[in-house]
């Protein structure tokens, strides 16, 4: 077996050094009864090529989103991700390393981790920044939690715009620490709908901008309500690219903002991994979840990076930790942070107002089309259209054509329209694309 | 895989400023790295875009009109920051890395070339169903070996790390225990031995713990957990128990089948922690322990790699009694062979716990690894991880000292008696290692000991590593009873940084670049 370094010889050796027979005395602790004797219904080991082949033929059966024109965003964004990134991403020492709980030899991951928090604050408009979370929606479930603790009040409150697997994500891990949830139906402009429900019992107001269908909330407003009843703001974001051209959370009044990083550098992974983006103000630090990495120094007085204020944390605090989280996103972190470091916030704002052009183009486009129309007033990548029939069977039906063209919206909630499609388009998407996608449209809708 | 605060010091004991340095800053290979922000600026960019075509834009009034203060570099000034970044981290690919309870085994290249295959790596999760059956296929195959080799129903697939597992393998528990009107059944028994994400699960799912002891022969005390049982008498609030299996002493907890008994006569479940599952792959089935649900470290068991802290994937199984509780999506196969999706959560099952499909970036790798040593290759990978483990028990017993007597499992534990008036703390002994050229293994964890060094080598280590970390670890045991306390409280030396002062890091919290 090619991953196994030992033979029989030195198996041999080895067992005569314990002062044993044979392998299974070390097994004896083991309970007769538990000790598994009939033979798994599982195959024998492969050569590499054979499970080579075997995946390959496994990966062709699927459509994969650059070989056709491509229109799918809804949480998920295809962005060009340069080839230097995944290059660095497995080198050795980033790839096959832990948690850096050794400060000492692991300088590597926690100047990353300490980059990579830089750049999210800055990035978001915010003070600080954790190591990340495992993805969007798991940030956004735990800064509600979060808020419990900061407010010690019970009650949130979300935005009908939340991506619907956010919501949902967050009432999961929130309904079981006594949070009550209060979740409005999805449409379009009503966000603002929150506002008038803001009291004293309020811990949390969530709202995502652009929101799911694409549409900009303006946070402004809503913070001025939630801060006037000592409530927090969590903003939320799923196209990480969006804030190289709109206004960043933190400026708009937010006193938490979480997101998902996977639109810059980690790809589309078929849902994960991903990347979560947590940051917040620092006099909430304390109250954080996950990893922080902090600068100090070492015995020579040089400067040195170090996973800081881990009393908030389980290996530490236990059943007082403010979560449970260990294992982050830590390459991803990587990815990211690389390709914002290739981006700069010049290149960040140039990839902005391509994507916002192309969607822009689109959209022009697409209001033309008899039998659809575009709901938005406003938009970064993404939008939502009305369509005169039901949104999944057009998809199925540009899919049968070799175009994704979107997700239709009941495909996050069952119980939501039929008729309204997310389009999203990015830098990738080329004037062939919209040409071949506007077209099977029309033929659609005819 | 923790730190604690148990007798560790987090500071060096005195600064020295005076220590003489080259010119540049550099030590011959190890290249000084500034930060980003240091180096690059804001009107730089290392990629190239086409001109944008002016366009009105429809933002809603709410456009970023300042500049965004993030340093941009060229491509060859990225390179060479996070190659000269790489070069100050220690990694599986160097060397020996024996962190107990995290499993740093081999992690084979052709996962990731898998991985990143067009058809799982450039696949939207929300494309129709008919355009993914290939990535639908892969998680339904995954399932059926997770399913097979634990000897369990179902998998939930999405749990996007070991504690997330945690979560919904508790939260499951929950979700059963409410639906039988059991909604006071509130109580979760967690060892001391536990890892710390098991008390902070169990608080974060609404149950509250309760700690069991260990007896001297590092399990479970039988004595203390059947008297607790029937003093809670039968309408008690037992929701159930975490377990880690070997436990995090390195062993198996032989009373595991009175255990799962004890814990379901009163009524709750047996929730397996599965970090350690890689002792029992291929010959232990945890369905055939009474193991209700456990989540599997693809990250740990199945050589995905660990990425300097993720990201993970925590797949978990579960029992009979659970299985339709699981959140969703999950993947089912209908008789013509196409695969679908259930994403719609009906009255049992417990919610959604992320967006999407969990970390299929995992399931590829994980898969692949499982393929390539099939049903014999993963007992020999088994039965080679508790050889080396015991080999190293073998060969260092005389000079340090093992906190249990007998045979351990995948790892081995020594507590700190062996460095009893040295003067030397178990932090000099494993920092005394990096010097070494080795990693420290996992210290101060458990609590259950004193000082506790926790090694774990796995089965990727050839006979030659293996020998070559015993003699070292010889070395440094010897020399710490000759009394050389200098030499242990100074290193490491050769690393790319002396040790840190943790203690100023959390006083005076810096965390991000502020130019």
């Amino acid at each position: 077996m090619r991953y196994l370094p030992l033979d029989n010889k030195d198996r041999s050796q080895m067992l005569g050094a314990i002062g044993v027979k044979d392998i299974e005395d070390l097994f004896e602790c083991i309970p007769k009864q538990a000790r598994s004797s009939e033979l798994f219904d599982l195959p024998c080991h492969k050569p590499e090529s054979e499970v080579e082949k075997y995946m390959i033929r496994l990966s062709d059966k699927s459509i994969n989103a650059s070989s056709v024109p491509f229109f799918c965003g809804a949480g998920a964004y295809k962005h060009h991700v340069p080839s230097s990134v995944d290059h660095l991403i497995q080198r050795s020492e980033f790839l096959t390393a832990y948690t850096p709980y050794q400060p000492e030899i692991s300088q590597g991951t926690l100047q990353v981790l300490f980059e990579f928090q830089s750049q999210v604050a800055i990035l978001t408009g915010m003070e600080v920044a954790n190591a990340s979370m495992y993805d969007g929606s798991t940030a956004c479930a735990e800064a509600v939690v979060m808020a419990k603790r900061v407010t010690k009040k019970h009650k949130a409150i979300i935005a009908p715009g939340l991506h619907p697997h956010y919501s949902l994500a967050t009432k999961t891990l929130a309904s079981s620490v006594d949070i009550d949830v209060c979740v409005l139906d999805s449409e379009i402009s009503s966000d603002y709908e929150v506002i008038d429900l803001i009291n004293d019992e309020t811990a949390c107001i969530v709202v995502q901008s652009p929101n799911v269908f694409g549409e900009i909330v303006d946070l402004t407003p809503i913070a001025e309500k939630a801060h006037q009843h000592k409530a927090l703001l969590i903003a939320v974001f799923t196209e990480p690219v969006a804030l190289g051209l709109i206004k960043p959370p933190g400026e708009q009044g937010a006193d938490i903002v979480v997101g998902e990083g996977q639109g810059i550098g980690v790809g589309l992974n078929f849902g994960g991994p991903h990347v979560g983006l947590f940051a917040c103000n620092k006099k909430l630090v304390r109250q954080m979840p996950g990893r922080i990495c902090g600068e100090t120094i070492d015995a020579d007085g040089n400067r040195a990076f170090v996973l800081t204020l881990s009393t908030r944390e389980q290996h530490i605090r236990r059943d007082k930790a403010t979560s449970n989280i260990c294992t982050n996103s830590g390459l991803c972190c990587l990815a990211f942070s690389i390709h914002m470091s290739l981006l700069g916030g010049k290149g960040l704002r140039k990839l902005a107002i391509l994507n916002h052009e192309k969607a822009n183009l689109l959209a022009a486009r697409i209001d033309k089309i008899n039998g659809a129309k575009v709901l938005n007033s406003s938009f970064f990548n993404e939008f939502a259209v009305e369509l005169d029939k039901c949104a999944e069977d057009v998809v199925d039906s540009l899919a049968s054509k070799n175009i994704l063209g979107g997700v239709p919206f009941s495909r996050l909630n069952k119980a939501g329209a039929k008729d309204i499609l997310l389009i999203c388009a990015t830098e990738i998407v080329d004037q062939h694309d919209i040409d071949t996608l506007c077209s099977a449209l029309e033929e659609e809708l005819r | 895989m923790s730190m604690n605060t148990q007798g560790r010091i987090t500071a060096p004991t005195k600064i020295n400023y005076n220590v003489s340095k080259s010119f540049s800053g550099n030590k011959a290979l190890e290249q000084a790295t500034k930060l980003i922000f240091e180096t690059g600026n804001f009107n730089k960019t290392g990629i190239d875009f086409p001109a944008a075509k002016g366009l009105e834009y429809r933002l809603g009034g709410l456009e970023q009109k300042k500049d965004i203060e993030l340093p941009g570099l060229s491509e060859p000034e990225i390179l060479r920051h996070y190659v000269r970044l790489s070069q100050k981290n220690y990694a599986i690919d160097l060397g020996v890395y024996p962190l107990g309870s995290c499993t740093m085994k081999h992690n084979p290249r052709l996962n990731e070339k898998i991985a990143r295959l067009p058809g799982f790596a450039d696949v939207h999760p929300l494309q129709p169903i008919s355009t993914v059956q290939g990535a639908l296929e892969l998680m339904y195959e995954l399932s059926n070996w997770l399913t097979k080799l634990c000897n369990m129903p179902a998998v939930a697939l999405t749990p996007k790390a070991g504690a997330h597992g945690e979560l919904c393998g508790m939260m499951t528990i929950r979700a059963r225990l409410d639906a039988d009107g059991n909604s006071h059944k509130r109580r979760v028994f967690v060892p001391e031995s536990a890892h710390g994400t098991n008390p902070a699960t169990a608080v974060q799912c609404g149950f509250f713990v309760d700690e069991l002891p260990a007896n001297d022969k590092g399990c479970i005390d039988m004595k203390v957990l059947r008297s607790k049982v029937n003093e809670l008498g039968e309408n008690n609030d037992i929701a159930g128990i975490m377990l880690t299996n070997p436990n995090t002493c390195g062993l198996f907890e032989s009373e595991i089948i009175e255990i799962s008994e004890l814990i379901h006569s009163a009524g709750g479940y047996f929730y397996c922690d599965g970090a350690n599952f890689n002792a029992l792959v291929g010959r232990v089935r945890p369905g055939d322990l009474g193991v209700d649900a456990m989540h599997i470290n693809l990250h740990k068991t199945f050589s995905t790699p660990h990425g300097g802290g993720g990201p993970g994937s925590g797949p978990t199984v579960l029992s009979e009694a659970l299985k339709d509780f699981a959140p969703v999506p999950y993947v089912i196969k209908d008789k013509l062979g196409y695969y679908s999706l259930v994403e719609e959560i009906d009255e049992m099952s417990m919610g959604r716990l992320c967006a999407f499909h969990g970390q299929m970036g995992m399931y590829s790798r994980a898969l692949s690894y499982l393929m390539s040593h099939g049903r014999d290759g993963l007992k020999q990978a088994t039965e080679d991880a508790v050889l080396n483990a015991n080999y190293i028990l073998a060969s260092l017993s005389d000079l340090m000292s093992p906190a249990y007597s007998g045979h351990c499992m995948h790892e081995v534990l020594f507590d700190d008696t062996f460095l009893k008036n040295t003067g030397i703390d178990t932090i000099d002994f494993a920092k005394a290692m990096i010097d070494e050229g080795y990693h420290p293994m996992t210290m101060y964890f458990p609590l259950v000991v004193h000082g506790a060094m926790l090694i774990e080598p796995t089965e990727s280590e050839s006979k030659y590593e293996l020998d070559r970390f015993i003699h070292t670890m010889r070395g440094l045991a010897k020399k710490a009873k000759n009394g050389d306390v200098e030499s242990f409280k100074s290193a490491p030396q050769y690393a790319p940084t002396k040790r840190l002062d943790e203690t100023l890091a959390a006083r005076k919290p810096i965390l991000r670049y502020d130019a």
